[in-house]
């Protein structure tokens, strides 16, 4: 059977792929027929021919086999340096075999390919920063997904959250009216303790345009409340698009190029529809990657940059911190041991360290804020990255790996996580719920709402004229 | 035999040897695809040209990257190692006259004879420091071929040839002649294998450079640390 009814080679673009695929549960049937999917060798060699050019050819070709970046994998540290886990023996028993053989594999080893380039690396590229050369593992780990993905071996969850995309321009099943809805309802809900509070959904040259990731509305609506109550008490003039408010991008995490550039077409599109100054993402690391850094390329943008400056909540935070727009009540600060979680899409990849850093200075009381060790760009993944968190097959591998920031996070002594990224975020819950650090985790809004001054007029009525 | 290897052969080693990597440099440069690598080299040359060059310097100093750091005994041998491969080819004083006698290159630097000994020595025995590390080491074993220890061989024979040259040991024309022809043989390899790092390094962290200076590491400051 070369062609699996579930597992075969093309992407989920309707609702009803979509429901059968969901429908087969924890992807039994899925990876049943994967086993006997054949590759398409001819295809997989035209690929190469056309994708596939110096950059990473050079790579694989120069690659000295000395073994520097085996310390660089937290995958590698985690299972007691087990050779494997070395970078550059899972790129070159894999990518660098098809490469080798232009193409002529088979199905046995593409499966090997899943499971490597999902199982065993998150694309955080901590190992192309060790590498003499500049060898980046994980830009090839993301190629090779994209290989993988146009030959049907990619994991369940991922083709389904490709297909998700592809149907609803949004990770998971939320419509642009269940969207407007849940902010609405937010809104709403927070009248009494915000009279005022507004959401503004599709005003046409605000100054900043709001995009979230799918898990808020559909999981914490309190994040887009959040959201909103900050940019209430900052006095900015902001609004949310009915469509292309999803800035995630399981695309990206499948290797679904195509499907990556959809997403972020829908995204653009609403920028120039709603010529905002500037656009600002929620705290994720991936919707980051995927919309800024690398979302301009996939539309082709030969400026390499969004159409109007697009932020990371980090940045708007210090900005807002900076000017005065969030005024943080001293008393409040936090005066516990407090570390940082450095999520490798906006750190490594894109270069705020210092941006959270300076976030840090406003927010907890100087003498309590405790670096891991390593961090900023060299950090290492928090062990969910790439996709990682959502496949269920490969669950076990990803606790395993979680050993490294499970003892980065216990040397600093630190209580409190804080994790301005939804993967981190995730991670580090499900590290303590194996692990019982006793430590609490937290994204950047809730704490901020915890200690920021709120304006007198902003307050509730009543509130106001007890303290009189 | 000696005229031929020193003259025609010379001649045809060199031509293959900066032909060859003349071919890798422009063949690199134009598989460069903004759209492909996903980096906007065209669009920001200052930016690229700042990242590509901290990218390089820090990888050429001795301890200069986070990386090197964070390998200390390793970074020794390996600066050691590549410093000897480096120096002696290039400025021993027996070269020199070389130079001077066919092409009557007179300016040409040289280094002292000790110096020169000590490099060699450096060499062959970091060669054999690196080739037991790859034998002992469990994470470099599994990535080891027989052609990267044909290659520390290739690289290392006419420093061993060069050096009982030098030192006269016995047979004094053979061993000139083996030093002769494994050098032109290490020359003419190096294009075709993976000992074309010796552009190939310029040309790959150039390239991880602009990547970091113009897309990955833009926001921060001083751009990525390395
Ligand atoms: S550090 Fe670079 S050159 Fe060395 S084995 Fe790893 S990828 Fe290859
Ligand atoms: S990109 Fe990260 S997870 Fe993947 S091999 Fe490199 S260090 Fe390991």
């Amino acid at each position: 059977m070369p062609e699996g009814t579930l597992c075969n080679k093309n992407p989920i673009t309707t609702k009803e792929q979509l429901d059968a695929l969901l429908a087969d549960k924890t992807g039994k049937i899925y990876y049943e027929e994967m086993k006997h999917l054949e590759v398409d060798t001819e295809k997989l060699a035209e690929t190469l021919q056309a994708t596939c050019k110096s950059r990473i050819r050079t790579w694989l070709e120069i690659c000295a086999h000395c073994g520097l970046c085996a310390d660089s994998c937290f995958f590698y540290l985690a299972n007691q340096k087990d050779p494997t886990q070395v970078p550059a023996y899972k790129i070159q028993s894999t990518l660098g075999e098809i490469v080798r053989k232009n193409g002529q594999v088979d199905n046995a080893h593409m499966r090997y390919c899943m499971d490597v380039a999902w199982g065993k690396c998150t694309c955080c590229n901590r190992c192309g920063t060790f590498c003499p050369y500049g060898i980046d593992m994980g830009v090839m780990f993301s190629y090779l997904r994209g290989l993988c993905f146009s030959q049907g071996f990619v994991p369940w969850e991922l083709k389904i959250g490709s297909g998700m995309h592809r149907i609803f321009r949004a990770q998971m099943d939320v419509t642009p009216e269940d969207f407007v809805e849940t902010c609405e309802w937010m809104c709403e809900e927070q009248q009494e303790e915000w009279p005022g509070l507004e959401i503004p959904v599709d005003k046409v040259g605000a100054d900043i345009l709001y995009t979230c990731n799918a898990r808020e509305p559909k999981h914490y609506p309190e994040d887009i409340a959040e959201a909103a109550i900050l940019f209430h008490i900052a006095g900015e003039d902001w609004t949310v698009p009915s469509e292309g408010w999803d800035q995630t991008s399981l695309t990206m995490f499948a290797g679904d190029w195509e499907g990556c550039r959809l997403q972020v077409e829908g995204i653009y599109r609403a920028i120039e529809k709603l010529k905002p100054k500037r656009v600002l993402g929620t705290e994720c690391g991936h919707a980051h990657r995927a919309t800024v850094i690398e979302g301009p390329y996939w539309l082709g943008r030969e400026d390499g940059r969004p159409p109007v400056p697009y932020l990371h909540y980090t940045e708007w935070v210090a900005e807002a911190l900076r000017t005065g727009k969030l005024k943080i009540d001293p008393a409040k600060r936090i005066k516990e041991p407090v570390t940082l979680q450095d999520s490798c899409n906006y750190i490594r990849n894109y270069g705020l360290k210092e941006v959270t850093r300076e976030i840090m200075s406003y927010i907890v009381e100087p003498g309590y804020f405790v670096e891991m060790e390593p961090c900023k760009e060299y950090n290492f993944c928090c062990g969910g990255g790439g996709g990682l968190n959502g496949i269920g097959i490969y669950r076990q591998w990803r606790n395993i790996g979680f050993k490294v920031k499970r003892d980065q996070i216990k040397a600093t002594g630190a209580k409190l996580v804080i994790a301005p990224c939804h993967n981190c975020w995730d991670a580090i819950r499900d590290m303590e719920e194996i692990y019982e650090l006793g430590i609490r985790w937290s994204f950047l809004k809730p704490l901020l709402l915890k200690m920021v001054i709120v304006p007198e007029h902003l307050k509730p009525k009543e509130e106001a004229e007890e303290e009189e | 035999m000696y005229q031929f290897i020193t003259g025609p052969l010379l001649w045809l080693t060199f031509i293959i040897f900066f032909g060859g990597l003349t071919f890798r440099v422009v063949w690199y440069i134009r598989g460069l695809d903004w759209k492909l690598d996903r980096v906007a080299y065209r669009t920001y040359p200052a930016l690229g040209l700042k990242g590509a060059l901290q990218s390089i310097i820090h990888w050429l100093i001795p301890y200069g990257s986070y990386g090197w750091r964070a390998k200390p005994l390793y970074t020794l041998v390996f600066f050691i190692f590549h410093a000897g491969l480096v120096v002696v080819p290039l400025f021993l004083a027996g070269h020199a006259v070389l130079l001077e006698e066919r092409w009557g290159i007179s300016w040409w630097p040289t280094i002292s004879m000790a110096l020169a000994d000590t490099l060699t020595i450096g060499v062959m025995v970091t060669a054999v420091i690196i080739l037991v590390r790859r034998l002992v080491l469990p994470e470099v074993r599994i990535l080891t071929t027989f052609y990267d220890i044909f290659l520390i061989l290739v690289s290392v024979a006419p420093f061993v040839s060069g050096f009982l040259v030098v030192h006269q040991v016995r047979d004094y024309t053979f061993w000139l002649y083996a030093h002769i022809l494994s050098g032109e043989l290490l020359l003419i390899l190096i294009p075709f294998t993976k000992l074309f790092h010796v552009v190939g390094f310029f040309l790959s962290r150039g390239q991880i450079g602009m990547d970091f200076g113009i897309k990955r590491a833009w926001k921060s400051r001083k751009g990525f640390a390395w």
